[in-house]
This record gives C-alpha cells, structure tokens and sequence, in this order.
C-alpha cells in the first residue's frame, strides 16, 4: 500500500509550501491593516468554510485523481492479493496500449478508437460552432429583448431532456422503421431503410444534438458584450457583412469561442451515451473501450491507465488549440 | 430594402430550421406517447391511447430509480452548495500566490469528462472506506459513491454561481456595516447571505438537475444501485418502448412548465423595479418641489 500512501502526502507538502511562502511574505512586508483569514470571518465561520473547502478539493477533487493515475501503474489483481508481494508499480497497463499483451501485436484497435474519438469530436465542435454562432450573434446584437428572452426559454427547455432521452428520441427518427427513413421512402428517394446508426450518421448527429446548447451559451454571452458600434462603424466604413465578422465580432468573442469549443470537445470525446444508444455495432468509442474494462473485464487499472491517457491527450491537444488561436487558458475556462 | 428583406427572411428561415433540430425530435418522440403500437411510432398514428403512462407508473425499477435520484440529488445539494458557497468566500480571500492553484483545483471538474470522475471517486474511495471493515459495510455503496462523485463537479458550478453574484458585491455595505459595530460574522448572516440569496437559490435548482440527469459519473459511481437515469439507460439499451417516450412527456411538461413559471417571476419582478423606480422619481421631485 506504500505507493498509494504517497498520495495522501502530495497535498499536505503543497498547502505546507504555501503556508510558509504566506508566513515568509508576511514576515517581510508587515501590514498592520490586514486581518487574517481568522479575524475577518470569526473562528467558527472560518473552521467551517476551511473544512468544507478541504472535504472538496482534496477529497473529492485532487486525492482521487491522483489516486486514480497510482492506481494505473498497478497490476489487475484479486482483492485478497492488493497490497501483497505481487501489488508492485508496473507499466504494463500503458505499454498494453501499444501492444496488445494477447498475441503481443500492435494494439491498432485502441489507437485507431482514440483517434476517431478525437477526429469526430473535433468535427462535432467546428459543427456546433458553425451551427450556433449565427443565432448567437442574432440573440446577442440583432434581436428585440423581447424576442430573445422568448428565442432562450426555446433554448433552455430541451437542455433539461435528460441526455439518455434525447439520444432515444434520435434513435426514434434515425431508425431503419423511424420517420426519416419512412419520409424518403415515401417521397421514393430510397426503396430499401437507410441504416442511420450502423453507418455512424446517428453517433455524429447525437454528438453534435447533445452539446448544441453548451457551445451556445458561451457564444452569446461572449457577443453580447460587443458594443453595437463596433458593428456599426465597420458598416459605415464599407465592410461587407462577412468581413465583419471575420475582422470584428470573431476576434472580440474569440475567449468565448474558445470556451464553447473546449467544453463541447472535452463533453464530447468523454461521452458515452451517444455512442453507446446511437453508435453503430461496430462503433469503438474510447470511453466504450474503458467502460468495458471497468464492467466486462473488471480490470480496472487498465481502465484507469486508458482513462489517463485519454485525459493527458485531450489535454495537450485543447492546449495546443488554444496556443494555436492566441487564447490564453485562463479566458477559455472563465 | 429588398436585399434586407431577403437577410430577414434568411434569419427566419435559419430560427425555424434550428428549433426545429432542437425539438423536432422530442416532439416526435411525444407523439409516440400517445400513440398505440408497441415499437414506438409517430407515423401512422392509430389510436389515442395514456397506456404507456400507466405502463410507466407499474414500473417498478424505473420508480425505485426515481426515489434513489431524489435522495441523491437532495444528498449533492447538500454538499454543493455550501461547499460552492464557502469555496467562493475563500476564493476572494486566498493567498495571492496560491489563488491560481486554487482556481485550477477547483475548476478542473468541469473540465474532465464525466467518466474519470466517476472512476477516480470508485478507485479512491473503495480503499479508503475498506480501511474498517464498519466504514466498508456502512458507505461503500452506490448511493454514497455517486453523491460524492457528483459532487465533485457540481460544487464547481456552485462555484461559478456564487462569484458571478459575489462580484457585483458592492464592499461598501460591509464597510457600513463594519463601521455600525458589526462583527465579521454578522456581516456574514446579516448582508452578505440575504444578498446571495437569489444565487442560492439558483445554485439549489441547478445543482439538483444536474444531479438528477447526470449519466457518464452515475454509471460508474452506482456500482449495484440505480437511479433513474441508469435504468433509462439499461431500458434504451435493450430496445425501444413508448413507456420512455410517456416519461420523456413528462420531463417535457415539468421543463416547459418551470420555464413559463421562471418566466412570469422574472417579468413581475422587472415590473416591480420599474414601478419602484418611477414612485422614487416621483417621490424625489416631490421632495425637491417642497423645499423649492
């Protein structure tokens, strides 16, 4: 158990890191106006937002990631064998990403499921983009306030559809007997039911269905701030409407933009109701991959290793992104 | 004007098309509710029928489901929002150096997909509840696990709410209340709570939805337990049935209804500040025709 013990003293030496850095500047640069964090909430007041704080982001937050990426680097044993001779640090589940320890050949699958999950949940995000950018341009300059106040009520009651039922009601219109294959065969554009979900079309439309709402929100909040006459002068000195956007509105809600994206690629490369109700037979969603190991195979460290690396990965890419386009990190997550 | 004639037609045609994604679907589906064949279909429709609510109502696991979402969604309610409120107070108060830290730590559940919450939660706190055998048989359940695992995330949110509100927090009327005689914690109780109120009040609503309708944490923290959502899931995965549809129906209504009701609040609400704003204009030039 000694290396999972190493968790529990990673926090405790940072917040001691910090609590002397607080002691030293304190020390040095006196200021008799300033109260302690004590004095300026009362003691009991203070213990208790102090508890409840630490309960959160240690507990909840840091001590079961980090837990998680220990876990990772430990083999898959039977309970009654955790913490014996056998428990020791390997990297067995990472390298078994790469290749496959059954028949120890290069574990494709995996990789070529990591990848797809990626390529399709960037598309997804330039799609929702595309699609909710000219209404959150509309709702946040355009607009009377009437007609948007009106336009985010029709916004808000679909999002609390919980996501399981929105993927169903997709399955009901994308299904070989839904209405969309009875409508073209009605018409006669098609005499056999196209397969919407074996040919993954009902994975990219319940992606791109289930995080509309999280790309609009951001976009509009980021435009409504634009000042009207930004728009106006640009009109006035002759810029076409396209170059209004591609010179003014884009640059300005460029923070907003860049936190929709984020958030419907992280929502979408994590996701797992979508491909799982929507995906076709064949489908290999990486989170589909993890949540077998978890509930098929029951190795769990390789499903925390997968799950690491799925997190560093998308990490690393929304970072490279957001360098990119000259976001700095803090605004995107704002 | 023509050309803007066309622009506007375009925006119409662009509103429709895009609510019509949005709820042409659920729209569909509720027509399935009430429709008679047992594979969900909206075309052709053969007879009217409430069967699938009745249906819905016998069913047993999709109850119990519901019961256990009450009481975990009231359990993260618990623990968010005093955590989110409490996490908002430090947040102005932090050690310079350490806030950007902080701010990390505590805004990284929002950023991390669901399913890693919902693991790293099991993974952790299966071993630190198997340290007593007492702690092991008394919270190492689904119930407990997804409450934790949920609210890891949903007091970030709590978060946001409450330095949205903080922010136009106008310090001078603590320095007025300082200068009274109040003590810091009064100052707490008495101007800084009721000034919170409204974003309590909508960090409580906005944390029990989430709660309610979470999948990807749920599904890995509930280990043999359920709730609504993970029998919804269980029920989607086996195939289609308008019983989902009937329960879809009442989402539907329940959101509609909330939004309308929102709505009114929010309107009366504005109408009273213009109201009070007219009275104190009158009221001043009253005052200042009386002294004149």
């Amino acid at each position: 158990m000694s290396s999972r013990a190493i968790v529990f003293i990673i926090p405790v030496i940072v917040i001691a890191i910090f609590w002397l850095m607080a002691r030293r500047e304190a020390r040095r640069n006196p200021d008799p106006t300033r109260k302690s964090f004590f004095e300026r909430n009362g003691k009991a007041l203070g213990i208790v937002f102090i508890a409840l704080v630490a309960f959160w982001t240690l507990f909840l937050v840091a001590l079961p990631y980090l837990y998680m990426v220990v876990e990772s680097f430990h083999p898959a044993l039977p309970p009654t064998k955790r913490g014996g001779p056998d428990d020791v640090l390997t990297v067995a589940q990472y390298s078994s990403f790469v290749i496959n320890p059954i028949g120890d050949q290069v574990n494709w699958l995996h990789m070529k499921a990591l990848v797809f999950s990626i390529l399709v949940s960037m598309a997804v995000t330039f799609l929702n983009f595309c699609i909710c950018y000219p209404l959150a341009f509309y709702m946040a300059q355009a607009g009377t306030a009437q007609k948007v106040r009106l336009l985010m009520l029709g916004l808000i009651v679909p999002y609390w559809v919980n996501e399981i039922l929105r993927a169903f009601s997709l399955r009901l219109l994308l299904a070989s007997k839904g209405l969309i294959n009875q409508a073209l065969m009605g018409i006669g554009i098609t005499d056999a039911p196209i397969d919407f979900l074996g040919n993954n079309t009902g994975l990219y439309v319940g992606l791109s269905y289930a995080y509309l709402l999280v790309m609009m929100f951001p976009l509009y909040n980021a435009i409504e701030s634009l000042d009207k006459n930004q728009i106006e002068a640009a009109r006035d000195l002759g810029a076409p409407w396209w170059r209004i956007h591609w010179d003014v509105v884009i640059p300005y809600a460029k923070p907003g933009i860049a936190s929709g994206c984020t958030m419907v690629f992280m929502l979408s490369v994590g996701s797992l109701a979508a491909p799982q109700f929507l995906g076709g037979p064949r489908v290999l969603w990486f989170t589909a991959i993890i949540y077998d190991f978890f509930f098929q195979s029951f190795n769990w460290p390789r499903g925390a290793a997968y799950a690491f690396i799925m997190l560093v990965v998308c990490i690393a890419l929304v970072m490279g992104m957001l360098r990119l386009f000259k976001v700095s990190l803090g605004e995107a997550i704002k | 004007m023509s050309s803007r004639m066309i622009m506007r037609g375009m925006i119409g045609f662009y509103i429709l098309l895009f609510f019509g994604y949005l709820f042409g679907p659920l729209v569909v589906m509720s027509i399935t509710a009430f429709n008679t064949p047992s594979y969900p279909a909206a075309y052709p429709f053969e007879a009217f029928t409430l069967d699938w609510f009745v249906k819905l109502w016998n069913h047993r696991n999709m109850m119990d489901g519901l019961k256990n979402s009450i009481i975990i969604g009231i359990g993260v309610v618990a623990i968010s929002v005093p955590v989110g409120l409490a996490a908002s107070i430090i947040m102005s108060q932090i050690y310079h150096r350490a806030r950007s830290l902080y701010y990390l730590i505590t805004i990284s559940p929002l950023l991390t997909p669901g399913v890693i919450i919902g693991i790293s939660t099991v993974i952790f706190w299966r071993d630190v509840l198997s340290v007593t055998d007492v702690t092991r048989s008394m919270f190492y359940n689904g119930m407990v696990l997804t409450v934790l695992g949920q609210a890891s995330f949903i007091s970030a949110y709590c978060l946001l709410i409450f330095m949205a509100r903080l922010t136009r927090f106008d310090r001078a009327q603590e320095e007025a209340a300082l200068d009274l005689g109040a003590s810091y914690p009064q100052v707490f109780w008495h101007i800084l709570l009721p000034f919170l109120k409204p974003a309590v009040v909508s960090a409580i609503v906005i944390a029990f939805l989430t709660s309610f309708e979470n999948y990807n944490t749920t599904t890995f923290a509930i280990l043999a337990d359920k709730t609504l959502v993970t029998v919804l899931a269980g029920e989607v995965r086996q195939g289609t049935t308008p019983a989902l549809s009937a329960l879809a129906v009442i989402i539907i209504a329940i959101s509609v209804v909330g939004a309308v009701l929102y709505e009114v609040v929010k309107r009366r609400e504005q109408m009273q500040a213009e109201r009070a704003q007219r009275q104190a204009i009158l009221a001043e030039r009253g005052e200042v025709a009386a002294v004149a």
